[in-house]
């Protein structure tokens, strides 16, 4: 009786491994799947034209040089203009802080008022709000890039900032609703009665209890707004270009050979402030994402 | 002198469904008032209505001869402690206590002596610098009623304060709120569930059911004069009990058949009632039930029962019976001899018996 149990038991136990183990290889291989074309980026961008001609796409660089790097940086002609990332690099910081603050403080402003105070219409509101998130950015082009243009703002980065705080108001008011609606409403009642107004609660109470929220809210913004092509393409001139649409023009812009390796430097510098924001601020966006009521 | 606190001809609408209906309810100062009533019927939102938290749809609230129409929450001179505590979560204890007094623009040294004040009264001096998500249930309660409380306002609105706490500590609190509100001589409208928070705690009871009064009184007079059957079911635990009996007069008094099983029908008689219906339903405390060995009072009619069920309680022993097609209890000394499954003599006091109307549930007597 006891041998068969042990029996049944040991079955158990190598099959639980051998199963571990399949799933460990299946998760490996898919890691390795995602992984590889940012490997061969990385790679690629530290060889130099020779090596890249000549050696495998897979291969680790023989002698590494950032020369690449440096060119992209600084260097890498786009159009007749040699300059590299860098003016659009920093045009897109200026652009993307503010807007990402803006947005991000207007939703929560938003979804607090639409959370916490009931005023009639509050969810037909909340709802137009909800509904500008499924706008298709082509819709808005034409219309925009005339409002722009009567405002005085057309191909300049505050214009840029403009459409990206109007555009992005419907995610954060959205995020911020749904973060406060699970607020018990007896903290508001409990704040009028204190005599705080409408103001004073969002900035004593609110604000100060939604770091998860804001934080989830700055990365979805700031990943929005700095990857955007059409927008940026579209609403700016030729110094007001973000990264985005400087990194297309180098790459589409080639005399005579082919740099992959400036192509692959200046992807990823393009893309490293994301990469930066969910390393730094990751941990808080997935609490963020599953924080559910308030602990008072 | 006036009135503390007046609702003349309160309502309250949600688009046409009414949810108070003409409330008229005034209280003086010191009073400590207890709405009670099963959860629905409306007791948390007149609380509301009376803070300025609801607008009213009819009628008037009178805070100390003040008409409250259009004065906002803060200016009425009310505190109010919630069920959930409200809490501020990122502030720490003493934050949360000041921050009305610091958002009214009250002088920093004053606040000070207030917070100190209010903290030494309530033990919570040593918590000053916690959050509230580092205290426990009681303490967090505490806190609360510490914001109320520095306050010092005309009026205290408690909206089922102690619901959240476990059993033990909600007698706890309990107490302490009633020796606060004897410290103060302060006014309190208090609301709850929990009819024996309302009796032990008030001054006055309003019980409501479906947005409507259904009776108000001291808890002595809801106790033993309930006004119909609602009241009479819902206030006191174990429950009247509600025997449904036929009427006859005779020349000694009112008698009332009661259908005692497949036994013979069994017969009060009552020397002082009069003008009652042919039909009604007879109201009688379990307390007023007893055993006649132990136990004999003036009026008191003795009658066969068999005995269903005995519950020794420690203190006292409850006895099921069914009378007239209904479950009665009745709570014996602990002494009694009643043996499940065999019938015993018990006294009926029925000078405390209620009557109500079978149709209307109106008391009659």
């Amino acid at each position: 009786m006891t041998n068969f149990a042990n029996r049944s038991t040991l079955n158990v136990s190598v099959k639980n491994l051998v199963l571990r183990w399949l799933l460990y290889a299946v998760l490996a291989l898919f890691a390795i799947y995602y992984m590889l074309p940012l490997f061969v980026m990385v790679t690629t961008s530290l060889k130099s034209l020779e090596e890249i001609r000549t050696g495998s796409l897979i291969s680790l660089p023989r002698d590494v040089t950032f020369q690449a790097w440096m060119t992209a940086w600084s260097g890498a002609c786009s159009g007749i203009k040699c300059e590299g990332l860098r003016p659009y690099f920093w045009n897109s910081v200026i652009m993307a802080v503010p807007a990402v603050l803006i947005s991000t403080f207007i939703g929560a402003l938003n979804g607090y008022a639409v959370a916490q105070w009931r005023f009639r219409g509050a969810n037909l509101i909340f709802a137009l709000i909800l509904f500008g998130c499924f706008i298709p950015f082509q819709v808005v082009l034409l219309p925009m890039a005339r409002l722009l243009g009567q405002m005085g703002l057309a191909g300049s980065i505050p214009g840029l900032i403009m459409v990206h705080v109007i555009y992005g108001i419907g995610f954060t008011t959205l995020f911020f609703r749904n973060y406060y609606v699970t607020i018990p409403p007896e903290l508001v009642k409990a704040a009028k009665i204190d005599g705080a107004s409408f103001f004073r609660i969002f900035f004593s109470i609110f604000l100060p209890l939604s770091l998860p929220i804001i934080v989830v809210t700055i990365i979805w913004q700031f990943t929005q707004i700095w990857n955007d092509f059409l927008f940026g393409v579209s609403f700016s001139e030729a110094g007001t270009q973000p990264v985005t649409v400087a990194l297309n023009n180098i790459v589409n812009s080639t005399t005579g050979v082919k740099e992959y390796n400036v192509d692959m430097a200046s992807a990823i510098i393009a893309a490293l402030p994301t990469l930066l924001v969910y390393v730094v601020a990751g941990k808080y966006f997935i609490r963020g994402l599953t924080a559910g009521s308030v602990k008072g | 002198m006036a009135p503390i606190l007046e609702l003349k001809g309160l309502s309250k609408k949600f688009g046409a469904l009414d949810i108070l209906k003409d409330i008229n309810v005034s209280i003086d100062a010191g009073e400590f008032l207890v709405l009670v009533g099963p959860s629905g019927c409306g007791k948390s939102t007149l609380l509301n209505c009376i803070a300025g938290l609801e607008p009213i749809s009819g009628g008037s609230v009178v805070i100390d001869g003040r008409d409250m129409q259009n004065v906002s929450p803060k200016d009425r001179d009310i505190a109010m402690v919630f069920q959930s505590y409200a809490l501020y979560p990122t502030m720490t204890v003493a934050k949360n206590i000041t921050f009305g007094m610091k958002v009214r623009g009250v002088d920093k040294a004053l606040q000070q002596k207030k917070l100190d004040h209010v903290a030494r009264q309530l033990q919570i001096d040593t918590l000053l610098d916690r959050r509230p998500s580092q205290l426990s249930g009681g303490q967090r309660q505490r806190v609360a009623m510490g914001r109320a409380l520095v306050r010092d306002p005309k009026l205290f609105l408690f909206d089922e304060p102690l619901s959240n706490l476990d059993a033990k500590l909600r007698v706890e609190m309990r107490t302490e709120i009633k020796k606060l509100h004897q410290n103060l001589n302060a006014s309190m409208v208090y609301v709850t569930h929990d009819q024996i928070e309302a009796m032990t705690l008030a001054t006055k009871i309003v019980v409501m059911k479906g947005g409507v009064i259904q009776q108000i009184g001291t808890p002595a007079e809801i106790y033993s004069h309930p006004a119909n059957l609602f009241v009479a079911d819902f206030m006191g635990s174990p429950a009247m009990n509600l025997i449904p009996a036929k009427v006859k007069k005779n020349g000694k008094g009112t008698q009332f058949i009661i259908q005692n099983n497949d036994r013979e029908d069994l017969i009060l008689t009552d020397l002082n009632a009069a003008n009652l219906p042919e039909q009604i339903v007879l109201g009688i405390r379990p307390e007023d039930i007893a055993d006649s060995k132990l136990q004999k009072h003036h009026h008191d009619q003795v009658a066969s029962c068999l005995i269903d069920v005995v519950e020794p309680a420690g203190a006292d022993t409850y006895v099921l019976m069914s009378l007239g097609g209904v479950e009665v209890t009745a709570r014996l000394q602990a002494e009694t001899s009643a043996i499940a499954g065999l019938p015993m003599n018990l006294s009926f006091n029925m000078d405390k018996a209620s009557y109500f109307d079978a149709n209307t549930g109106e008391r009659l007597n």
